[in-house]
């Protein structure tokens, strides 16, 4: 299981700016090791964010997003108390889901 | 010892198989897009995921360095001011795959993302937004990768 992700959400006005930092390898598939052989492609395919229980955002990605992959996006009518969760899904079938509380 | 009949039949079975799984390609956006994030240039991005031809507009934005100094780390946002996007999209031209990630914007959220994104050598790279109506509008910007890390 991956580390956990470090999310903040901060109300502006009436909306919130959500950063989120997540922990992942993101092998891109092109880098090859010291024998020569090409590292197999690892990197997260699907992020999905939920504000309350409601899908509010999702995401694609490909590996060229960076390692440790840092997003950041803003939720319409977010209020401080509202519960942000992000989740994401790699090549692997491997998946996290951290939540984090509206400031 | 194989017959030509026998072959012929086998070769004609083995066809018809790749026949049937061409009638049926990838199960439209059922989820991840390997065909779009594997195309080799812009152009057969955007094919793949079904975007008409990009038109530059002035209300579609990039933000990201003019220099960036580490091409493994690259801070690169996307945003928009347009009412009715459907996706907005970060592509690097000359990545090995150019596709870099894929938002889909809903009503609860703007449509201003950032992240950060590997680039493996100086190019332009292109925030597409996507409308409802079927338009695709994107913006370009010239990123240059100093490798080596000393930058200047």
């Amino acid at each position: 299981m991956a580390d956990p992700m470090r999310i903040r959400a901060q109300a502006a006005g009436d909306k919130a700016t959500v950063r989120v930092l997540m922990s992942h390898e993101m092998e891109s598939g092109q880098r090859k090791d010291a024998a020569g052989k090409v590292v197999p492609a690892w990197h997260i395919q699907e992020v999905e964010a939920k504000l309350n229980g409601k899908s509010v955002m999702t995401a694609e990605w490909g590996a060229a997003v960076s390692k440790n992959p840092f997003l950041q996006f803003n939720v319409k009518g977010a209020k401080a108390g509202d519960k942000i969760a992000v989740t994401w899904k790699d090549n692997k079938g491997d998946t996290r889901t951290d939540e984090a509380t509206v400031s | 010892m194989q017959t030509r009949r026998e072959t012929l039949k086998q070769s004609a079975l083995v066809a018809g198989l790749l026949a049937s799984t061409g009638l049926f390609p990838q199960y439209a956006h059922a989820a991840f897009n390997k065909t779009a994030f594997e195309a080799k240039n812009v152009a057969d991005a955007l094919k793949a995921l079904g975007a008409g031809a990009p038109v530059e507009s002035k209300d579609v934005t990039i933000t990201g360095p003019d220099i960036a100094e580490n091409g493994a780390v690259v801070p690169l946002g996307v945003s928009t001011s347009l009412a009715g996007v459907k996706q907005m999209l970060i592509l690097v031209e000359k990545n090995p795959t150019s596709l870099v990630a894929v938002f889909n914007v809903t009503d609860s959220v703007d449509a201003n993302f950032a992240t950060r994104s590997k680039m493996g050598q100086s190019s332009d790279v292109y925030a597409v937004a996507v409308m409802a109506d079927g338009k695709t509008l994107f913006a370009k910007k010239e990123v240059k990768v100093t490798l080596g890390g000393c930058g200047g």
